[in-house]
């Protein structure tokens, strides 16, 4: 048990990393195959499987985090900084049991059909989850950037998974605009190392503070670049342009994991801007304060205005996302510990509930005969009961209804805003892009359910228990995040403190003995 | 003419070319402008590493040595960017067949 003691931080990456592997031993049956072949049903039990014991290993994680330990892997064995470390702490943990509750329901419904629609499904699935756990432990900054690359170009495959016109329509720009955010990435990187020596996130929270003036500037130049990638990924306006069409595009289940994509450029935002250009960073401190906060309230504006002008309920879908991510990066841009506290549990519930939108919007959209997922009166569904009322409850809490989480939410943020200077701004954003979401879906939710044609009585068949079952499951993860409200938000109050305290952070990363290191960038003296 | 000088205004010819021929919209001269602009960063890491003459990146005793880790990074930077290409290339020619243009956007813009 000791062995499984030492290797668990590196579990998470490994597993999917096997896993997807033996995927592509077992196969899928060949690009013929019928739905429900052999080779794909045994792909279905392990990748199921495998994403189970993940969600296991993540909560194995998170209950030691919430100790609050930070748990260090030194890959190799190497010291810090010199090696790769994976550090996990309370905000890494969240997210690690966030992607596989997210996982875990999506590909379950993926099992329902739509894995037989293209080929190595399951094992571009799993190398997505990879990137996903590797991206959120990771304690260095190129590698950061390694793990971006891996989860990209699983979802480079599957964004056109299914094909059809309409995904290469909108998959070519995407994997163009994110092979040009990789290159500002590594230009980004490159400045940040050429003045601080090192890429390690504990050191350059440490070092980044020591540059001198001038060269600050520089260092100052790379963060923005970096800032310029993340608010890429997560969708932050004016680089939002992508998302609608593209997550559209996407087959449901792949969208619904897409929801966690944005969810990285978040999470990067908060490590490196929020932390490492934090207070402590001399001539750069708080150099996003200005950027940061405005741009995420106009993210939140546009985000609602799509919503309520979409012409499909997917688009509506994407753009609630987009207005989703505002509403995080807001939190963010306070810079402050209640802000990123009230942060991650938003940032839990909006990525589970747009996660089951999606999957709802594909349900919703198959019962409606040729209208499809269009916003415009057809048939009635077959199931009206059910999925209304799986809508109404996914639509209340995107919404900010109380008791929902989006509520309460939306109730620590603006708990978080409260007496900042910027606080009336967050405030009026907040409050009323939440009255334009919910007329965006009671103008959608009464087309889709209400307005029917009553002539179009062709009998069509509901959707099967196993569809109804995982996205009920997503909705119920919802509710369990409002049951569990009070622990949660103690758990994501102690894992904001827990980032401001890089004293801790860099004495968990770099062992026992002082950060002394003599790493600096290579200068004539170190020429003899 | 510094070796500075010289490298710095080859990087930023490099990566104009590349952004130029990205606008072009067209998948062969993306792909292309791509590839010039993976070339410049790669080019810029290594420069970030700091320029020397006849230093390599081994400890030697009283030898010039320079900087081993940008090197390292492009190198990963190298491979990384090798795949994408490889990837976006297919996706284009996929978008190519069904879409029956090769503008990015999947349609010919109105004229």
């Amino acid at each position: 048990m000791t062995w499984l003691q030492t290797h668990l931080a590196v579990l998470p990456v490994l597993l999917p990393l096997f896993t997807a592997v033996a995927l592509l031993a077992i196969g899928d049956g060949g690009s013929g195959a019928s739905h429900g072949s052999a080779a794909l049903g045994r792909s279905r039990l392990v990748s199921v499987a495998s994403v189970a014991v993940g969600l296991a290993i993540a909560l194995l994680l998170a209950a030691g985090a919430a100790e609050g330990d930070l748990r260090v892997y030194r890959v190799g064995e190497w010291p810090a900084p010199f090696g790769i470390v994976l550090v996990i702490d309370r905000l890494s943990a969240l997210m690690l049991v966030l992607v596989q509750l997210v996982a875990l329901p999506v590909l379950v419904y993926a099992g329902g059909g739509w894995d037989a629609h293209g080929r190595h499904f399951h094992a571009l699935f799993q190398f997505q989850l990879m990137g996903l756990a590797g991206a959120f432990i990771t304690g260095d900054l190129f590698n950061l950037f390694v793990f971006f690359e891996v989860l990209l170009i699983a979802s480079y495959a599957l964004m056109v998974h299914g094909h059809g016109r309409l995904r290469f329509r909108y998959g070519v720009p995407y994997v163009v605009l994110n092979l040009a955010a990789s290159a500002l990435f590594l230009i980004g990187v490159a400045l940040i190392y050429a003045f601080t020596g090192t890429l390690n996130l504990a050191d350059l929270a440490l070092r980044i503070g020591q540059v001198p003036a001038p060269d600050a500037a520089v260092v100052q130049a790379g963060g923005m670049l970096l800032l310029v990638v993340f608010g890429f990924k997560a969708a932050l306006v004016p680089l939002h342009l992508w998302l609608p069409g593209t997550y559209a595009a996407a087959s449901a289940p792949v969208a619904a994991l897409f929801a966690l994509m944005t969810k990285v450029g978040v999470y990067a935002i908060v490590r490196v801007h929020g932390v490492v250009f934090g207070d402590n960073a001399g001539a750069s401190a708080q150099m996003v304060e200005s950027w940061l906060l405005p741009l995420a309230l106009a993210t939140c504006v546009l985000g609602a205005l799509g919503a309520l002008a979409a012409p499909t309920i997917a688009r509506l879908v994407a753009w609630l996302n987009v207005a989703s991510v505002g509403t995080i990066l807001a939190a963010v841009g306070l810079l402050s510990p209640q802000g990123w506290s009230a942060a991650m549990y938003y940032m839990a519930h909006s990525t589970l509930i747009v996660a089951a939108l999606f999957l709802l919007a594909e349900l919703v959209g198959a019962q409606r005969g040729q209208a499809g997922g269009r916003l415009e009166p057809a048939g009635p569904v077959a199931q009206p009961a059910l999925l209304g009322t799986m809508m109404l409850l996914a639509a209340a809490s995107v919404a900010g209804l109380p008791p929902l989480p989006g509520f309460l939410g939306k109730l620590m943020i603006l708990n978080a805003a409260f007496g900042s200077a910027a606080g009336p701004w967050v405030w009026s954003v907040v409050l009323s892009i939440g009255f334009l979401t919910l007329i965006g879906l009671a103008r959608a939710g009464s087309i889709l359910f209400w307005s029917v044609r009553a002539e179009d009585t062709a009998t069509k068949a509901g959707a099967s228990p196993r569809l109804i079952g995982a996205t009920l499951s997503l909705l119920g993860a919802v509710v369990v995040l409002a049951v569990f409200a009070g622990p949660l938000k103690r758990y994501t109050d102690a894992a904001g403190l827990q980032l401001v305290d890089r004293e801790a952070y860099a004495r968990a990363v770099f062992g026992s003995g002082a950060p002394a290191s003599p790493v600096r960038p290579f200068g004539r003296g170190d020429r003899p | 003419m510094t070796l500075e000088f010289i490298v710095a205004t080859g990087i930023g010819w490099v990566t104009a070319c590349g952004i130029y021929l990205m606008l072009r919209a067209r998948s062969y001269p993306v792909v292309i402008g791509l590839t010039l602009i993976g070339y410049a960063v790669n080019v810029f890491i290594f420069a970030m590493g700091r320029l020397a003459v006849g230093a390599p990146p081994i400890l030697r005793d009283g030898a010039a040595v320079s900087d081993p880790l940008p090197q390292a990074l492009v190198l990963t930077a190298i491979v990384i960017g090798f795949a994408t290409t490889g990837f976006v290339i297919e996706m284009a020619l996929r978008s190519r067949h069904e879409s029956e243009t090769d503008h990015v956007d999947g349609e010919e813009p109105p004229r």
